[in-house]
C-alpha cells in the first residue's frame, strides 16, 4: 500500500539544508541508497557540535561517497582517488586550527588510498575519517573491492570474491586510531551522536557507516532492494562497545558487531611535534600560527 | 612585498644546489613542506628540516610521492607557501597530483634533482631526461611552467622565482634541477631580506556569498581564499565552472581547460626568460640548461677557437618554451645545437620552433655524466658546415 505523502518543508527549510549546497540537490546517489542519510547524520552532528562552521573542511576522494565533500556547505574538496587523507594532512598542516573531515567511501580510503590510511593513524593526525562501506565500487560499476565479503559476488568476481576482506576497525585500531567506531546507515541517532562525540575528540578518529549499494551489490547478490538491505545491516547488527576489533570482520550476509570500540586520548602528530622541540630546541623553536606559516603579518 | 627575515640566512655562503634550493623556498616564504627520501634531492628536505622549526614553517616526510604531492596540493589552500621535492621515480608518483594541483589551480612548487633514468636508473648520478615529463607528465591538457637551473646560486634566486611565479599565474611549478647543480658546491650570495621580492597571494577583497573560486572576469587567472576564512568554498578535480562546481559538458569542458592553457599561453611572454650570449651575427646557436649549459661555454671556446660565429640561449624557465625567439633566430643561423643529458628532448622544441628553417642538432648523452666539452664543439664545427 503507498499513500502520498505531502512535502512537510521546502527543501530549503529542511533543518540540515544550512549545511548542504542546496544549490547542487538533487544529489546523484541512486534511491535507497546509504550514503544520504548517513550525510543527514553528520549535518546534525555538526549542529550539534557546536564546531566553527568556517574553520571546517572536509575533503573526499573519488567515488559515490566521493561526492560528499561536493554537497556540504563548508570548505570543500574533491580530491583525487585515495588521496583525501594526504591532501587533508596538508590543508591541517597548513593551517593548524582547521578541524578537518575526510568523508569518502571503503574502496578510495581503505584501496588505493589505504597505505596513506595506516600512515595517518599511525602519526594520529588530527583529521576524523568518515568511511562508508558498501562492499562494492559503486560509481564504476560494482567492482570488487577490499571490504567485499568472501563469495560475495561482484561485478570483477561474478563467481564469488575469494579475497580476505579488510576488518576496518582493527586496522585503524591496529595503526594507533583514538577514537575507532562502526555503525550502520540506518542508527541514525546512535550514528549522529558518534559523529558528534568524534568531533569532540582529537587525533585520527574513524567512524566506519556499513551501507546498501542498491543499485550493484544488492542487485549482483540478489539482496532485494536497498531498503531491505538496509534493514538487513540494521537487524543484523549487534551492539558491543568496546569490543576487542579482532573480533568484528564481516561476512557476507552474516551478523556483525558494531558500536563504540576506541575512545583514546593519545598526543596528535601536532601535539608530539610542538612538545618535542619545545624540549629539544626551547625557547629557539617557532611553532606555525594557528592560521598558517608567514602569512604576510 | 619583501621576504620574511626569518627565513632568509642573508650572508656569503658555501653551498650545493640543493641546500641553496632549500634556502631559496625558505626565502620566499615557503613554511610548508611534505616529502619523501630520495637520491640526489633529500639535502633540500634535510636543509629545510632543520631550520623550519626556528621560522614557523612545518615539514613532515609522507609515506610516499603521491602522498608529499597530495599534501601540498592541500596546503596550498591554506595559503601556507608550500613546496615538494624529489627525483624522477618519486616525479613520476607526483604526476597525479600535479594534474589535481594544476586543475584546481593551486599554487605550488615541485623540485626534480634529476638524475639518470628509466626506471631507478642512476640514483647518484645526473640525467635531463625528465624535461618533457615536467611537461606532459600528467594526463589532459594542461600549461605549466618549469625553471633549470645552471649553479646553487641560481637554485637560491629561481627557487624565489618559482614561488612567485607560482602565486601569479596559480600553477604548480616545476623546479628542475639537475644532479650535478644539486650537488655542486659554490659560492652562494644571500641578500637581505628588505632586497627579496615576494609575490604575496592574492586572496579576493569580495565577501562570502559574491565569491566564486573560478570567477575571472576578463583576467587571466582567478582570486584566492584561504580554507578557514569563512567563504565556505568548493573546488574539485573534475572539470569544473565558476563556482567550482563540477559540470560534464562539451561547453564547460571548453571553457575551463582553455583557460588553463590560454593563462600560460597567451602570457608566455612574461613569463619566458633566458639569456643570450654572442647570438648577434652568429652562424650557429647552442641552446642548452642546467649542468649542460656550463659545459657548453666550454664546447664553445672549443669551437670558436676554430674560427665558428657561435652564439649561445640559455634556457631559464624551460616551459614555456621562447618559441617566438627561436622562431627569429631560425631565420637568421645556418643551425641550432642543442645538447642536453638526454636522448633528445628539448631539442624537439627547438626544432619544432626553428619549422625547417634551421636544423636543429641533438647533442645526446644517456646520464651518468656530463658532456665532454668537445662534442659539443665537434657539433657546432660540423653544424656551421
Amino acid at each position: 500500500m503507498s499513500t502520498e505523502v505531502e512535502t512537510p518543508v521546502r527543501p530549503e527549510e529542511h533543518p540540515i539544508a544550512p549545511y548542504l549546497r542546496m544549490d547542487r540537490m538533487p544529489h546523484i546517489w541512486c534511491p535507497t541508497c546509504g550514503i544520504g542519510t548517513v550525510v543527514k547524520c553528520f549535518a546534525t552532528a555538526l549542529g550539534e557540535a557546536g564546531v566553527d562552521l568556517d574553520k571546517t573542511a572536509i575533503v573526499s576522494g573519488i567515488g559515490c561517497t566521493g561526492r560528499v565533500a561536493g554537497y556540504m556547505n563548508l570548505d570543500a574538496f574533491h580530491a583525487t582517488h585515495g588521496r583525501a587523507i594526504p591532501f587533508a594532512t596538508g590543508l591541517k598542516l597548513g593551517r593548524p586550527e582547521l578541524e578537518v573531515v575526510v568523508f569518502s567511501g571503503d574502496g578510495d580510503l581503505s584501496g588505493i588510498g589505504g597505505n596513506h590510511f595506516i600512515h595517518a593513524a599511525r602519526r594520529n593526525m588530527d583529521l576524523l575519517v568518515i568511511l562508508v562501506n558498501n562492499f562494492i565500487y559503486g560509481m564504476t560499476g560494482g567492482q570488487n573491492a577490499p571490504t567485499t565479503p568472501e563469495t560475495a559476488r561482484s561485478s570483477t568476481m561474478p563467481f564469488g570474491n575469494f579475497e580476505r576482506p579488510f576488518n576496518l576497525p582493527h586496522l585503524a585500531a591496529s595503526c594507533g586510531a583514538t577514537f575507532v567506531s562502526r555503525w550502520t546507515c540506518l542508527h541514525i541517532r546512535r550514528l549522529t551522536a558518534c559523529i558528534r562525540t568524534a568531533l569532540g575528540r582529537k587525533g585520527f578518529r574513524f567512524i566506519e557507516v556499513i551501507a546498501p549499494c542498491s543499485t550493484l551489490y544488492a542487485r549482483l547478490n540478489r539482496l532485494g532492494s536497498g531498503l531491505a538491505l538496509m534493514k538487513f545491516y540494521h537487524d543484523n547488527s549487534e551492539i558491543k562497545h568496546g569490543a576487542d576489533t579482532r573480533e568484528v570482520d564481516i561476512g557476507f550476509q552474516e551478523r556483525f558487531i558494531c558500536g563504540n570500540f576506541i575512545d583514546q586520548e593519545r598526543p596528535t602528530f601536532l601535539d608530539m611535534m610542538h612538545a618535542h622541540y619545545s624540549q629539544v630546541l626551547g625557547d629557539r623553536y617557532v611553532p606555525m600560527k594557528p592560521e598558517g606559516g608567514w602569512l604576510h603579518d | 612585498m619583501k621576504a620574511d627575515p626569518a627565513g632568509v640566512l642573508t650572508g656569503v655562503h658555501y653551498l650545493d644546489g640543493d641546500y641553496a634550493c632549500g634556502e631559496g623556498a625558505m626565502a620566499a616564504g615557503c613554511r610548508f613542506v611534505a616529502g619523501y627520501p630520495i637520491t640526489p634531492s633529500t639535502e633540500v628536505v634535510e636543509r629545510i628540516s632543520r631550520r623550519f622549526p626556528m621560522m614557523g614553517g612545518t615539514f613532515i616526510q609522507m609515506e610516499d610521492e603521491l602522498a608529499s604531492m597530495a599534501a601540498v596540493a592541500g596546503a596550498a589552500w591554506t595559503g601556507t607557501k608550500c613546496m615538494t621535492v624529489t627525483s624522477g621515480p618519486g616525479f613520476s608518483l607526483m604526476m597525479e597530483n600535479i594534474g589535481l594541483a594544476t586543475m584546481m589551480e593551486a599554487p605550488c612548487v615541485v623540485v626534480n634533482v634529476q638524475r639518470g633514468g628509466p626506471s631507478t636508473g642512476l640514483p647518484t648520478m645526473v640525467g635531463q631526461a625528465d624535461m618533457m615529463q615536467a611537461r606532459w607528465g600528467s594526463h589532459g591538457d594542461y600549461e605549466l611552467i618549469a625553471l633549470s637551473p645552471q649553479s646553487p646560486q641560481e637554485a637560491f634566486d629561481l627557487t624565489i622565482e618559482a614561488f612567485n611565479l607560482a602565486e601569479t599565474w596559480r600553477v604548480p611549478v616545476m623546479f628542475m634541477m639537475d644532479e650535478c647543480v644539486g650537488h655542486m658546491t659554490e659560492k652562494v650570495v644571500i641578500p637581505p631580506a628588505d632586497q627579496i621580492e615576494i609575490v604575496p597571494r592574492k586572496l579576493t577583497s569580495k565577501p562570502p556569498g559574491e565569491y566564486k573560486p573560478y570567477e575571472v572576469n576578463g583576467r587571466p587567472v582567478p582570486e584566492m581564499v584561504r580554507a578557514g576564512d569563512g567563504y565556505r568554498f568548493h573546488t574539485t578535480g573534475l572539470t569544473h565552472d565558476e563556482r567550482g562546481y563540477p559540470v560534464m559538458s562539451v561547453e564547460c569542458q571548453e571553457v575551463s581547460v582553455r583557460r588553463l592553457i590560454d593563462k600560460i599561453r597567451l602570457n608566455a611572454d612574461q613569463i619566458v626568460r633566458y639569456e643570450e650570449e654572442d647570438v648577434d651575427g652568429a652562424e650557429v646557436v647552442v641552446v642548452a640548461y642546467g649542468i649542460t649549459a656550463r659545459v657548453t661555454r666550454a664546447g664553445i671556446d672549443l669551437a670558436r677557437a676554430q674560427g665558428v660565429k657561435v652564439g649561445f640561449l640559455r634556457l631559464v624557465v624551460v616551459w614555456p618554451f621562447p618559441e617566438r625567439r627561436i622562431r627569429e633566430l631560425a631565420g637568421k643561423v645556418k643551425a641550432f645545437v642543442v645538447p642536453e643529458i638526454n636522448y633528445g628532448q628539448m631539442v624537439l622544441e627547438v626544432e619544432r620552433c626553428a619549422g625547417g628553417k634551421a636544423p636543429a642538432v641533438l647533442v645526446p648523452h644517456g646520464g651518468g655524466g656530463v658532456h665532454d666539452p668537445r662534442a659539443i664543439c665537434q657539433a657546432i664545427v660540423e653544424a656551421a658546415r
